[in-house]
């Protein structure tokens, strides 16, 4: 009797909990890079404390080393964050390794329909399977590489009218790679103002992603693919296609002709500083610095223009970034994290999201009339969305990155053998990851 | 006469305690001082260990708890062997460990006979160069970056004072031919001054007699210098460059701040090498074996190595 009455007490208690659950204030703990977005998103979740009761704290950590923390952090199951706003790349992992709580129940039970938002951004950063309705993430900031210019120094009357008798055409946003090639060479090594400048600051960092996240900008214009269309990991012809082997003979060329000296391990804050320092005319990085480069007092507002990656002979794509918001399927207070991204999919939340500098990606705000004009940079962010195309997904995207990045790298900076030769490596080491995976 | 200290701590002991004690005999109460310690050594070195043996004969992945683990057999050893990349990883390895080696032991010792001549201010001589072991790798390799741009770096503008050249028409960590230099040249000025500390000790503990016999029987400064300061120092040098060698073997902040394993994979030491396949690329079971392997390359080599170092100090 007395141990009826005790387990009876117990599944009161219980249910009283589960229906109070969103009456109850949690502390939650949102992890993600460490980068100008973030801040804003502090800014933003301010609100989301106030009319939720839960106190929200953050754990960011610099690009660099973002990968390796959060996944070792996702891999040993770790309690750390509640909400992970993790590389797209990492969806797959994510999904299969059951880190990330799946979310097709909640959406549909919350009316958070995945058509509101850009297709592009639901495919990158929360299906998995690719081109299936399985959601692990809600899109949360939409990134895409794309280029930033020194447009007062492109409007100097001398300077157009030396470019135009080189070249016989303005000088101006390029429209496709050759053309980016003419401009960056064409202002490497140049006395501007009394400072030798150089032509374009381009990603060339070996540690973690960098060269890879740059190189692919010009190999899918040239005709690289990942695989087969036909064929799922059928790579060689594909990734090593005569054609991809131009796009990286490209791409070296670029870094040789036209690069600042010692930019040999560049990523995203040491473009940000060359650019914002004067050192060069040209400067490929994620949009997500523009909102920066548009209030910095050296180079910003009329001082800098914007333009999405240029196109190549075999196409016109960019490379993709970003991220989505997912829910750990470790954390204890899911159902408060399942709260913010209610909270945070809303309309008006997406477009302070985009005021503040975040990227939404609610189409009700980026297709909204006035968006267009709203910054200087917002016309090219919407044109550079609507060519994106992504990295590997696979849960073993880490492996497949890496490989990228030691065969590019050696080739691109170290000069080591031809781009042949290293596509042809590349086709080798991912197809020894694949058989490892048992998919090949 | 007074009670001992043993009488003291006898009656002080709890009859019951002492009861338990006084049956066991004096091996039995050494183990049990020695049991906790063992155990310790079991459960944070030797199991690891074994776990590591076990894990490199699959293909175990720690971030697929989930999946199924494979026993491959000697698959991992056959992949690591003949991996022409990882032949290259213990190349750029064998070339730091080399040269910051050499470099250091004719520095270190060049600095410590400098400093063993007790000149005045010697002792703030010795503060200033011991500076740069104080620094944290990360910040040394971190600051070294600055000083190796081509555009503003002192080191360039340095050697293009000395030689005429333009500074940024060289890159040290951008350069297949130069960064393995560069990587040397860091560590040799940041561990230099542990070298000089270590044969400075050995200098001092030469007995001033031994130099004055030497001066009756008429030797010259270069004679006593290879027959009593060389000697007498050696088994010094010798630990410095074993735990040099050791340090050096295990170096990764350093590099990795300083070039990130580039350009290529030119100065991916085998640290930097083990650390991608283990905690990035997460193959366990692959890096456990390569693990294995550089632990018997470098258990090996310090064995023969301190067998040397024990016939030196004996003779």
């Amino acid at each position: 009797m007395k141990t009826t009455h005790l387990m009876a007490a117990t599944a009161l208690a219980l249910v009283s909990g589960l229906g109070t659950t969103g009456a109850r204030a949690d502390d939650l703990t949102l992890c993600w890079a460490a980068w100008d977005p973030a801040n804003a998103l502090i800014e933003l979740s301010k609100d989301f404390e106030a009319t939720s009761g839960h106190k929200m704290s953050f754990e960011f950590v610099p690009w660099p080393n973002f990968a390796d923390r959060m996944l070792n952090e996702l891999n040993s199951g770790g309690q750390l964050c509640d909400l992970m706003i993790g590389d797209s790349q990492w969806i797959g992992l994510g999904a299969e390794a059951g880190h990330y709580v799946k979310l097709n129940d909640f959406f549909e039970a919350e009316g958070i329909s995945m058509a509101d938002f850009i297709p592009a951004t639901v495919t990158g950063y929360s299906e998995w399977p690719k081109g299936t309705p399985n959601y692990w993430a809600l899109p949360a900031f939409g990134d895409v590489v794309g280029w930033t210019y020194r447009r007062d120094w492109f409007e100097r009357p001398e300077l157009q009218a030396e470019f135009r008798e080189m070249h016989g055409r303005d000088l101006a946003p390029p429209k496709t790679l050759a053309e980016l090639k003419d401009i960056a060479a064409f202002f490497q090594g140049r006395e501007i103002d009394g400072t030798t400048v150089y032509g374009a600051a381009i990603y060339t960092e070996r540690g973690s992603e960098g060269i890879t996240m740059g190189v692919t900008n010009a190999l899918y214009n040239f005709g690289f693919l990942y695989e087969n269309p036909d064929k799922p990991y059928d790579m060689d012809g594909y990734v090593n296609s005569p054609e991809a082997a131009a796009g990286l003979e490209f791409y070296k060329a670029l870094y040789d002709c036209c690069t600042p000296p010692g930019s040999s391990d560049w990523y995203m804050s040491e473009n940000i500083d060359a650019y914002k320092s004067g050192q060069v005319a040209l400067q490929m990085n994620f949009a997500f610095i523009w909102p920066g480069v548009n209030a910095d007092p050296n180079v910003g507002g009329d001082r800098s223009g914007y333009f999405p990656n240029p196109a190549g002979p075999g196409g016109h794509f960019a490379q993709l970034g970003g991220q989505g918001i997912s829910v750990v399927s470790y954390s204890d207070s899911q159902a408060a994290a399942l709260e913010y991204i209610k909270w945070f999919a809303q309309p008006e939340v997406q477009k302070k999201w985009w005021e503040l500098g975040g990227y939404s990606a609610l189409r009700a705000v980026v297709e909204d009339p006035g968006f267009a004009t709203s910054q200087p940079y917002a016309q090219t962010f919407l044109d550079s969305m609507a060519i994106v195309k992504d990295f590997w997904a696979e849960p073993a995207y880490a492996s497949l990155l890496l490989s990228m990045q030691d065969r590019v790298h050696k080739y691109v900076i170290a000069g080591e053998g031809t781009a042949q030769e290293a596509l042809d490596k590349l086709v080798e080491d991912w197809v020894e990851v694949f058989e490892d995976e048992g998919k090949l | 006469m007074g009670e001992t200290t043993i009488e003291r701590a006898a009656k002080a002991t709890p009859p019951k305690l002492a009861r338990r004690i006084r049956g066991l005999s004096d091996r039995a109460i050494a183990w049990i001082f020695v049991a906790p310690t063992i155990f310790l050594l079991l459960a944070v070195n030797i199991f690891p260990l074994i776990w590591t043996i076990r894990l490199s004969f699959t293909n175990f992945r720690a971030n697929r708890p989930n999946a199924e683990v494979k026993w491959i057999g000697l698959r991992n050893y056959e992949r690591i062997l003949t991996d022409s990349d990882i032949w290259l990883t213990m190349q750029a390895t064998a070339h730091f460990l080399f040269w910051t080696i050499v470099l250091q032991v004719l520095l270190g010792f060049a600095l410590a006979w400098f400093i063993n001549q007790k000149f005045r201010g010697s002792n703030f001589w010795t503060t200033v160069i011991v500076l740069p072991m104080m620094l944290s790798p990360a910040v040394v390799g971190n600051f070294w970056t600055f000083l190796y741009q081509p555009q503003i770096g002192l080191f360039n503008y340095s050697v293009a004072f000395l030689t005429g050249a333009d500074p940024t028409s060289f890159s040290m960590i951008g350069d297949t031919g130069l960064a393995p230099w560069a990587i040397v040249i860091v560590d040799t000025w940041m561990w230099t001054p542990f070298v000089m500390l270590i044969c400075l000790a050995g200098l001092r503990s030469i007995p001033d007699s031994i130099y004055e016999a030497a001066e009756c029987d008429r030797a010259s400064k270069w004679r006593q210098f290879w027959t009593i300061t060389v000697p007498m120092v050696l088994p010094f040098l010798m630990l410095a460059v074993l735990f040099r060698g050791i340090e050096n073997f295990k170096m990764f902040d350093l590099v990795v701040q300083l070039t990130g394993g580039g350009p290529g994979n030119i100065t991916t030491l085998t640290s930097i090498d083990l650390k991608r396949e283990a905690f990035e690329k997460w193959r366990t079971g692959y890096s456990s074996a390569y693990a294995i392997i550089l632990f018997v390359t470098v258990f090996g080599l310090a064995s023969i190595y301190v067998k040397a170092l024990n016939r030196v100090k004996e003779r």
